[in-house]
Parts: C-alpha cells; structure tokens; sequence
C-alpha cells in the first residue's frame, strides 16, 4: 500500500464499476465510495458484506496494522494452549471481495466535506463512512499507569498483539508460588466475560506448570459480571486453592518500584500486574465528534448504525453505547456491521432501510478443553426505541463442558472467516 | 430451451437485483453466520457437529427450528437461539437458506 495514490484510486474504482454493472442490466452505475475505519470483526464484516452485498459500491478500508489479531481465544494464548499465528488472520479475504485496503491510520474526519485524513499525507473522500475503531484506555483514572506500562513491566494485553506475547512470557518467567494479579475495570468495558475466562486460563496453567502459585482476581464490579454461576462452579471445581477472587476491588493507583496495584483501602503486591485500565471509544471517534454518552460511548440509530451525533458516519462495535443487555462482543460487533452494511446497501439504492435482527453468541474457556457460553437475540422495538433481546430467547451453557468447547472454536474459526475471508 | 436460459440468467443475477423478501431472508441469515460460515456455507468442513444450512431444503429447516424452539430436539443452543424468530421468520430464513448453493 506505500504506493498508494488518489489517481490510482479513482482509476480502480472506476473499473469496479464498469464490471459490477456488467452483471446486472437494471443496476445504477456506481453509487459511491464508503469508507470503513478499522479492520477488526465489525469493520472488515462491515467492508465484506457491503460488497457481497452490491459489488457496485466502491469500498475503501483504513487499517493502521498490517494484520487482524482476534482478542476472542487470545486468552488462550496466555494459558499456553494455541499460539498467536492460530489467532491471526490477513486482510487478503477482503481484497477477494474487491475491498481496497489501505494500512494507514485514520486521523481526523470532516463530516461537511465527507473526507477522511490519513496520517500518511492526503484525504479519502467517501459517501457514507462506517467507523470501527475500538477502543482507547484511559491511563489517567490509574495514578502510574503510564509510567508502569513504559517500563514494560505492567499490561493489559485487552488489545490482542504484542501485549499478549508479553503477558504469556511474564507468565512463563514468574517463580512457582508466584502471585498473578488481574484487575477488572468497572463495566462496561470490552467483553465482560474476558476477565474471567483470563483469570481461569492463567489457574489452568499454574495448575500445570506451577502449582504453588496463584491468580488474584481484582474486580472493580461488586460480582463476576458475565456467566457468574458458571465461573464461580468451574472456579471451585478447578482452581481450589488457586484462584482468589475479589470484588469492589478497584485499581486506583499502580506502583511498579513495589509491584503494587492500589486499591482505595489497601495495596496488593504481585509477581505479574496484568491491569485493566477503563476504556472507552477510541480517539478517532472522539476527533469524528462521535462520543455521545459519558464522554466514553458512541450512540447510534440501531435500525442502522448511524451515528446520534453525526449525519452519514456509522459507528460499530465496542465503541457503541451498547443497547440494553448486548455486550461489548465480536459476535456484536460482526452483527453490527450487517446492520449498517444492509442500511448502506438500501440507502445507497435508494430504498428504505429495514432494521435487521441479530444474534449474540460468547464463548469463554474455563480450562484447556472446557467452554461456557452465553447467547441472546436482539430484535428492533419501535416503542423503545432500541435494539432489545427478544422475550424467552437466549440464556447460558447449561454446564461447563468440552463440547461447548468444540463448538466455542468452531465459532472462533468461522467468525474470522465470516470477518475476514 | 430458450426460456429455461432466460430464467437461469435471471437467477444467477439475483443477488444483485433481490426483492424485499429476499433482503428479510438474506438480513436474518447473516445472523448465524458467526457460527454457520457465511451464506451458511460452513467453514470446518471435516468433523463439525455443525450442518451445511445453504441448500438445505426449506421444509427441514423449519421443522428443525420449530423443534428446537418447542424444546423438542436437545441442543447445547439452538433451543435459546431459535425462540428468538416467529413463524413468519423462520419461513424466510428457511426460504433463502434453501435457495443459496451448496
């Protein structure tokens, strides 16, 4: 992409609509340019299925890494139970599609010239925009975190990459009977049941490798906040003597001279500081004036992902003030992206959108073999105005169990596909 | 001879030029995509507890999703998922999944 260039842009596109059209006799020439920001399950889904969808529509999809890395099964990464190249996938999928990848980074969005500037140097102009950037921490709530984290001794690893392979060596350097301490922001924050699958895949490898060690769960949410039952079951079942949990346990402060992570009553000293910092939408929907709701979250028109703030720009993903009971998820996050994929496809064609039910499915390993899940339906209410879960529908494994795990990375697999391929 | 070619050239631009009711149909399949693979074409081909729903005939597929709603059929998650979607829904998802090729 370093050779990237307007002309050639304008050339391609072109082209692209000379074939499409080719295809069908009753079809409008192009209809113009969308622009995806973000490549990860809602922006890649979203550059897809637009595509797949109406072949006429030009797509345009600004990444700034050169692959997709899924933070789905990237816990076990940490347990030492797959590999970061099993959770890794490239974007030559969508250049199959005909979506044209640019590997820049989004820096500003000008919403009355419907433009986009990339940090390299030079404008994408576009029609409709769909931003799925993710999100940003903020450090700041954390007294130290920065300074913790430039030492290279505190992470999050909640973004899936170089921070997991850093987490999976702190993990395989720490003594036996040493002390890993994971701490939880207050909800929402991305995935809720991560934590928790985290805290049970570092117990099943301390059970293994180092059995006289221990995880120390440090929750800022006064109870496990996803599949509680579950957790606490398999917990109790399996990591007895291993895995400590507490809640109302909030980090207000980090100290790496004395490996310590500052409650608001005590200091709690560890071998490993995995800290959580809260987050919220990340800075590219802040600069777009996206942030809506507690200066952190992004509201949208569920019918079809726009944007409350911003006219033409669509907003996907965990960077959504999420609608009543749907978690900041991957399946969401994919679903999102046929909401607004079909809005733009109608709209773009000049028909009427038509609100799209979706489906959520979380799957969280609680050891090696061994998954729980939780699934919903989510339904347009006119009278609520909102996305909500379908009455009766949904619900949780009635067990832990291997076959939830097989089917946990069957949905693993075919997600990226479904993303990316 | 003639017709037929007309009717498969229709068909193959389908996608392309659907009717409303295909878009509803087309809109609540990309939902169980995340599990069933896009267009319902699965992904792990070798060994998945998990059927081909592209080109399945219709009629099986809104027996099997009103089985698993009525509780009827044990599963690990369809019973939750599939009280999700009326009558009316099934039947459009159950006519576009049987119409997509295998």
């Amino acid at each position: 992409m370093k050779g990237f260039k307007r002309r050639d842009f304008l050339k391609i596109t072109a082209a692209a609509a000379t074939l499409s059209a080719a295809g069908c006799a009753t079809m409008a020439p192009a209809k113009g340019r969308v622009v995806v920001i973000g490549g990860g399950f809602g922006g890649a889904t979203a550059a897809k299925y637009i595509r797949m969808w109406d072949p006429s529509i030009d797509v345009v999809l600004v990444e700034r890494e050169s692959g997709f890395v899924s933070c789905p099964i990237s816990n076990l990464v940490l347990g030492g139970f797959t590999t970061m190249p099993e959770i890794s996938r490239g974007y030559e999928g969508l250049q199959r599609h005909g979506v044209r990848v640019v590997r820049d980074e989004a820096v500003a969005v000008d919403a009355s010239k419907k433009t986009v500037r990339l940090a390299r140097g030079g404008d994408l102009a576009y029609e409709r925009l769909v931003v799925s950037p993710g999100i940003d921490f903020t450090f700041g709530e954390i007294a130290g975190y920065e300074a913790a984290m430039a030492s290279g001794r505190v992470l999050h690893a909640w973004k899936a990459g170089p921070q997991t392979v850093a987490l999976r060596r702190q993990l395989e350097q720490m003594k036996d009977g040493g002390v890993y301490v994971l701490s939880i922001p207050v909800a929402p924050y991305r995935c809720p049941p991560g934590p928790y699958e985290r805290a049970s895949m570092v117990a099943a490898y301390f059970k293994q490798a180092k059995p006289r060690s221990k995880v120390l769960v440090l929750d800022a949410n006064p109870d496990v906040t996803s599949k509680p039952g579950l957790f606490k079951a398999a917990w109790k079942d399996l990591y007895g003597g291993i895995l400590e949990y507490r809640g109302n346990a909030k980090a207000v402060g980090v100290d790496v001279k004395t490996m310590t992570v500052k409650l608001e009553v005590e200091d709690v000293k560890g071998d490993v500081l995995n800290v959580v910092p809260p987050h919220g939408a990340a800075d590219i929907a802040r600069k777009a004036g996206l942030v809506t709701t507690n200066n952190r979250w992004c509201d949208v028109d569920w019918r079809t992902m726009e944007s409350k703030a911003v006219k033409g720009v669509y907003v996907l993903g965990d960077a959504t003030l999420s609608a009543p009971a749907m978690p900041k998820s991957g399946s969401m996050a994919n679903n999102h992206a046929k909401i607004a994929a079909a809005a733009i496809v109608e709209i773009l064609n000049g028909r009427e959108p038509q609100p799209v039910q979706i489906i959520n499915t979380c799957y969280s390993f609680v050891s090696q073999k061994e998954a729980i899940r939780v699934s919903s339906v989510h339904q347009w209410d006119a009278t609520q105005g909102t996305l909500a879960a379908v009455k009766g529908s949904g619900g949780v494994s009635a067990a832990r169990s291997e076959a939830e795990g097989t089917f946990a990375w069957n949905w693993a697999k075919t997600i990226w596909a479904d993303s990316l391929a | 001879m003639r017709i037929a070619a007309v009717f498969a050239a229709a068909l193959a631009a389908a996608p392309f030029c659907a009717s409303a009711q295909d878009t509803a149909g087309r809109n609540l399949a990309a939902g169980c995509a995340i599990c069933h693979g896009t267009e319902g074409r699965p992904v792990i081909k070798e060994g998945s507890p998990l059927i081909p729903l592209a080109g399945l005939p219709k009629d099986h597929i809104i027996t099997q999703m009103k089985l698993f709603r009525d509780g009827k059929r044990p599963a690990t998650v369809m019973h939750q998922i599939a009280k999700g979607y009326s009558d009316e829904q099934i039947d459009q998802l159950a006519s576009w999944f049987a119409s997509q090729k295998r």
